[in-house]
């Protein structure tokens, strides 16, 4: 145990799904505009998880007209309200880089049936 | 004075990262800060200055002179005493404890601490010097400092000139960090930014000297 995890603990959140690059998901952002507050969804392929604890981060990959658009958040940040998965992926890596030089049906991910 | 001058003694914990209001990441650095003691209000018409002297931590031994000094505020062992020049005594007496709720959230602080050692660095390390081309011609001279002064005028080196040498180990202090949680249950303190010193290391927290000296100029 890391002596910075008890300052840590009370951020950490354990609301959310367990997900995996490869997957689609859709992640409620809350966004304020001046007093009022809405929630964006921001709907695509999580293509890799890194870091550990409070500072782990994902990135969500989607086309949005023809152009990629990548957004990472700090996964236990209070800005995302919620996740949705909509889809699980089968690939064999963990980072799915590979995706941003493919267009079209090959920029697909597999989807994985469980047996 | 405008501005109260406070001070903790603490242990730097290491650093991490925690969510604001507006659910921005704020980078901190938690300090084990206190409770200190009061071990000797010092005065002018005694010391010549006015200052509180601070007693924290655990120490292993105490000599016999340490023990006098100490049983004067009725503390048992102190590991570490450092003084704190105040200008207004009013409220510390000898024993007088301090802990982490002395600074408040969205306070200024300066940070006092020694450096990590960095050994014997060179120019680039220690100067941030450029070093010389890693290419055309350069031979094994990529990371030297290049010219330390002119020829047979003025016939030797200036005192000062950057050179390579001892890196580190020495008192700095951070000026103007925010305090972003102070926790006095668990003595510790949450301060925005990196602060001086490895993991354990000794730190004084006192209130920002620039704050104050902002608020003496508009007080006149």
């Amino acid at each position: 145990m890391n002596p910075t995890d008890l300052v840590e603990r009370p951020y950490l959140r354990d609301d959310l799904p367990d997900f995996r690059p490869g997957d689609t998901v859709k992640v409620h952002v809350r966004v304020v505009e001046g007093e009022r507050e809405r929630v964006q969804i921001f709907e695509g392929i999580v293509i890799r998880r890194r870091g550990s604890q409070l500072s782990e981060t994902f990135t969500v990959r989607k086309i949005s007209f023809g152009v990629g658009v990548e957004r990472t958040f700090p996964i236990h940040s209070p800005m995302i309200a919620k996740i949705d998965i909509s889809t699980r992926g089968d690939v064999r890596r963990a980072k799915l880089y590979y995706l941003r030089s493919r267009v079209g049906k090959k920029a697909k991910v597999k989807e994985r049936r469980d047996t | 004075m405008a501005t109260e001058t406070k001070g903790i003694l603490g242990h730097k914990i290491g650093m991490t990262q925690v969510f604001d209001d507006a659910g921005r990441a704020v980078p901190v650095t938690v300090v084990q800060a206190g409770p200190c003691r009061v071990a000797q209000i010092k005065t002018p018409d005694v010391d010549g200055y006015s200052a509180i002297q601070l007693a924290f931590g655990a120490a292993k031994n105490t000599n016999k002179p340490m023990a006098g000094h100490l049983g004067k505020a009725s503390i048992d062992a102190a590991r570490h005493l450092v003084e704190l020049r105040l200008e207004d005594m009013a409220g510390y007496e000898l024993g007088t404890e301090i802990k982490a709720d002395v600074f408040e959230p969205g306070e200024r602080v300066d940070v006092i601490g020694v450096t990590k050692g960095k050994g014997f660095a060179g120019g680039m390390k220690r100067h941030n010097f450029k070093g010389q081309s890693a290419t055309h011609g350069t031979q094994a001279k990529h990371r030297s400092p290049g010219s330390i002064g002119a020829c047979a005028t003025p016939a030797r080196v200036f005192k000062g000139t950057r050179m390579a040498g001892h890196m580190g180990h020495r008192r700095v202090t951070t000026l103007n960090l925010k305090i972003i949680k102070a926790d006095a249950d668990r003595n510790l303190l949450l301060i925005r930014g990196a602060v001086p010193g490895p993991r354990g290391a000794l730190v004084m927290v006192r209130s920002a000297v620039r704050l104050r000296q902002r608020n003496d100029r508009k007080a006149g």
